[in-house]
């Protein structure tokens, strides 16, 4: 691996989970009570894989990495003063909709042509990231589709983990059922994967890094294209959020061992 | 009047798209960003160590210590320093600080308290060090750069000292400095003699700014020196101060004995004719740097009332819920205590402290930004003016000041009939500037510590008792008990309260800050005919008594002929400034709410929103005026006629005052309805599922 990668990463604003997420009638389709006010955060799955995309850029020297947004800009602007303070990046802003109800295929197509759109871009070194799912709505094809319009056939879905090897190959751990990993190998770029939760924890907010990536972020803020992705052809018939169902206790001071005691009763049961 | 029954009102608490524009750092990423790194240490880090109850103990634990190595990550120490150095904010740092305080005491008002200290510590050397002792301490303070293995430096101001019986004046420094060898042609050894009191940062201290006095007849004046932990000597940190609250900075009472170059002396020293003579004296310095520092101060009680709203609004809507008979879906179920309008409205009276608190400390954040900038350029011209020493410099300042006056006059003059062009010629005026800042400064600031921490103190009480119960537990969402008991030292520490009225007291009279009342005033007038439902009227007429009542006791003597302006008359004078006060905080926050209605409409994601967050806060603006009207009328009352002799009714004036007392209350019309509406706005308003941090 001489040259590096090049790592594009997928990911764009969701509502902050830990607020009241009300699904409503609009007229553009389904929302969400008060979508335009509610904070955001960088939606989880892609904050996963824009660490894990920073740490491998940091190994393989000569890679880099982009951050492709789908998102009203304005709320992008707000969500990079978080985020451009995690990890190295350069950002590319596509201005429209976040709404978990737009359509995969119409987010797909805007994303694949944003990448393809970067300047330099050379395919042989092309990885690129993104959520295997999304907090928003777990539709959990975008990543797919987004490789299908770039050609790459190697994608790779529920990623915990790569290693790369001196020739740019590289295995790969994805999740599947029953808490098993399916391993994997892979002769080299391009290829997609749509990651999982990872194994790196976020990263602090390193301000030195916030505004070196500021010089590049608000220029591509301004120059953001407009993305008309939208709820497209699917008819939704009812929009709901799942029931809650809480079975919690309150306990303090309980000690190791009998919390220890108590999730193996549980798992016996 | 037009006054809407119904109107659109905030469907979610303002955010920080709305902060923004209020407190007017939308166009800087570089606060953005130092806000989102505080508070992501604020409602992480802190957040645990105050849920895991690291609060119950004084000692400076591990866990505790784990604060700075998270400040220096995020930026929060970095904040404090020149760009050159590794600092992450371009320009003046007043609103900067202010806004990173904000964020820490959101969570925690004592570990906001030791994000500050740094700075406290560097202050003299920033502002008056000399080159040397700027480039030394302020490297040693940069964060290292990942992957750098190196030792940053924390500092500690020592100014506060143990007197015996009456506690600490710091007019009166009882720390000494002498020679202790001074070899021909070689540089003078000092010895520092210094007992401090309630110094935070001991713990981890590497170096200290310390004032000190001097009996040593080779030795001028006082000065302030900077002492380190490895001079020769004794550097007891001390036994730790007991504190009940702000149990995340720690605080010390130490011991120095310590030998030190002269070359520590802050901002250098001469000699001549064997005497060494500091180039700044302890008091010069604290002047220069400390006068601001209490902003923040004032800041975190803010904070600490609007931190409270969300988890009161949840505390209120779940009450009832889980008890037998109250069915979901219920108004009961739904709304709980938020049915009664006394918990909405006590709830409300919370929220409009905190608005008009935090709008104030903000403002006077701004106008020391502002100053920063003009008065480095003042001193440059007083200095080749040849201006030295406080007399040249008053006359010196006589012409700006009468300067700052007119244009102050002109300006309140109604547009398209005031000479512009003369306006434009003063503003550009630097000196005209100065003394104008200045004058707006030396009274904003002592208000916002008075006022935040002081009636903030009295409302985080009431936010707590509005928890019931529960509000005096561990378990308290918000963490209300500790933030309520923390207050009390918020409105101690940097200057107690009676030091700010006595302040204000003196700066109130300046004739430049009368003249900005004035134009205030002409303001509030106009904003009050255009948008009735603001209360600006009442307000102006609120300042309006008020300066009337300031001329009133110019000139009045009480019963027994004593005047009621002798400058220790405190039970006239003390008054005085918690009146402003109240009058400055309110009309900070309409001026915020008259930004936000400005520029918000324009704004992509709160535009299609405004009009709601528009209407309730001028709803909570509009109550906020009446409950400070009604401290002014009452005040006024208590002098007015309070001196008088009891068969007397104070004859003229009193009928002056009635007349004036009587205008400001019949303005007042509506402002009870807007505190239902503030109120209905608080049951409807949508609020996330649980709170951002831990419990």
């Amino acid at each position: 691996m001489t040259n590096g990668f090049q790592i594009v990463v997928c990911g764009s604003l969701v509502p902050d989970p830990l607020q009241t997420l009300e699904p409503v009638t609009t007229p553009q389709g389904p929302g969400l009570k008060n979508e335009t006010m509610l904070p955001s955060v960088l939606d989880p799955w892609s904050a996963h894989a824009l660490f894990e995309a920073a740490h491998l850029a940091k190994q393989v020297a000569g890679s880099k990495v982009w951050l492709v947004s789908l998102g009203p800009k304005a709320k992008l602007q707000q969500l990079m003063m978080t985020v451009a303070q995690k990890v190295p990046f350069e950002l590319v802003a596509l201005d429209g909709s976040a709404s978990g109800f737009t359509d995969a295929h119409g987010v797909a197509a805007a994303l694949a042509d944003a990448i393809g759109a970067i300047p330099g871009l050379d395919k042989s070194r092309l990885l690129v990231f993104g959520g295997c799912a999304s907090a928003s709505r777990d539709a959990s094809v975008t990543m797919q589709l987004v490789g299908e319009r770039l050609g790459i056939c190697d994608q790779f879905v529920g990623v915990d983990e790569i290693h790369v090897q001196a020739d740019g190959a590289f295995s790969v751990l994805e999740r599947i059922e029953g808490g098993e990993y399916l391993a994997s190998t892979c002769a080299g770029a391009p290829a997609v994967l749509a990651w999982a939760t990872g194994n790196l924890p976020e990263p602090p907010n390193n301000p030195q890094i916030g505004m070196g990536n500021m010089r590049g972020v608000m220029p591509a803020l301004q120059k953001a294209k407009p993305a008309a992705v939208g709820v497209g052809g699917i008819a939704y018939a009812k929009t709901e959020i799942p029931a809650q169902k809480r079975q919690t206790r309150i306990v303090k001071d309980a000690s190791t061992d009998e919390i220890a005691r108590e999730i193996v009763e549980w798992i016996r049961q | 009047m037009t006054m809407k029954d119904v109107s659109q009102t905030i469907t979610m608490l303002p955010g920080d798209e709305i902060r923004q524009i209020m407190w007017r750092y939308a166009d800087r990423f570089d606060m953005q960003m130092a806000v989102m790194g505080a508070r992501s240490v604020a409602r992480g880090l802190i957040a645990r160590l105050v849920a895991d109850g690291e609060r119950n103990t004084h000692d400076w634990t591990d866990a505790k210590n784990r604060m700075y190595q998270a400040f220096d990550e995020s930026g929060i120490t970095a904040a404090g320093l020149d760009m050159a150095y590794g600092g992450i904010i371009d320009g003046p740092r007043n609103l900067a600080l202010s806004l990173i305080s904000y964020e820490l005491a959101w969570v925690d008002g004592g570990a906001a308290t030791t994000s500050l200290v740094n700075n406290l510590a560097l202050g003299p050397i920033v502002e008056k060090g000399t080159p040397e002792q700027r480039e030394k301490y302020m490297r040693a303070c940069m964060p290292p750069a990942p992957g750098e293995d190196r030792k940053i430096w924390r500092g500690s101001f020592a100014l506060t000292e143990p007197l015996p019986y009456v506690g600490v004046d710091t007019g009166v420094v009882s720390g000494r400095v002498s020679v202790a060898e001074w070899e021909e042609g070689k540089e003078p050894i000092l010895q520092v003699e210094k007992r401090g009191r309630f110094i935070t940062n001991m713990a981890v201290a590497n170096f200290i700014t310390a004032a000190v006095d001097t009996e040593d007849p080779r030795i001028k004046t006082s000065c302030m020196v900077i002492l380190e932990e490895s001079d020769e000597g004794v550097f007891d940190r001390g036994t730790p101060t007991h504190k009940l609250v702000h149990q995340l900075s720690n605080t010390a009472d130490p011991i120095f004995s310590l030998k030190i170059p002269a070359s520590r002396i802050v901002g250098g020293y001469t000699i001549k004719e064997g005497v060494i003579i500091p180039n700044l004296t302890h008091s010069e310095i604290i002047e220069a740097v400390f006068s601001r520092t209490r902003v923040g101060v004032g800041v975190m009680s803010a904070a600490k009332l609007l931190s409270a709203v969300e988890p009161l609004i949840r505390y209120q809507r779940g009450r009832f819920r889980g008890a037998a008979g109250i069915e979901a879906g219920s108004p009961r179920y739904d709304l709980g205590l938020q049915m009664k309008e006394d918990a909405l409205h006590r709830l409300a009276d919370v929220w409009a402290t905190g608005e008009a608190a935090a709008s104030l400390g903000f403002e006077i954040s701004r106008v020391y930004d502002q100053l920063t900038l003009i008065e480095k350029e003042a001193h440059q011209i007083f200095e080749a003016q040849g201006v030295t020493g406080g007399r040249a410099l008053m006359k010196a300042l006589r012409k700006p000041q009468s300067d700052a006056i007119e244009m102050l006059r002109l300006m309140a003059q109604p547009e398209g009939a005031r000479d512009e062009a003369r306006i434009a010629e003063l503003k550009a005026d630097t000196l005209v500037q100065f003394v104008w800042l200045s004058a707006v400064g030396n009274v904003l600031c002592p208000a916002c510590k008075l006022w935040d921490t002081g009636y903030g103190a009295n409302m985080l009480r009431e936010a707590v008792s509005l928890m019931g119960g529960y509000g005096i537990t561990e378990d308290c969402p918000g963490f209300l008990f500790q933030k309520w008991t923390d207050a009390q030292l918020e409105a101690t520490y940097e200057g107690p309260e009676v030091v700010q009225r006595r302040q204000i007291s003196l700066t109130m009279n300046n004739e430049v800050f009368l003249a900005q009342i004035e134009l205030w005033v002409a303001e509030l007038r106009l904003l009050g005919a255009a948008k009735p439902e603001t209360g600006a009227t009442a307000l102006a007429e609120g300042f309006e008594l008020w300066r009337w009542m300031l001329a009133f006791i110019g000139d009045a003597k009480d019963a027994n002929g004593r005047p009621l302006s002798q400058s220790q008359r405190h039970g006239v004078l003390f008054p005085m400034a918690d009146a402003i006060s109240w009058l400055l905080a309110v009309r900070s926050f309409i001026a915020d709410v008259q930004e936000l209605a400005a520029r918000g409409p324009e704004h992509p994601v709160i535009g299609p929103e405004i009009a709601g967050y528009i209407n309730t806060l001028t709803d909570l603006g509009h109550m906020q005026v009446a409950r400070a009207a009604g401290e002014v009328g009452r005040i006024g009352a208590e002098l007015v006629y309070g001196y008088a002799a009891p068969a007397e009714q104070a004859g003229e004036a009193g009928s002056a005052f009635q007349k004036l007392r009587a205008k400001m209350e019949g303005s007042l019309a509506g402002s009870r309805l807007a505190k239902d509406r503030v109120g209905k706005a608080l049951s409807q308003v949508m609020i996330p599922e649980a709170l951002d941090y831990p419990l």
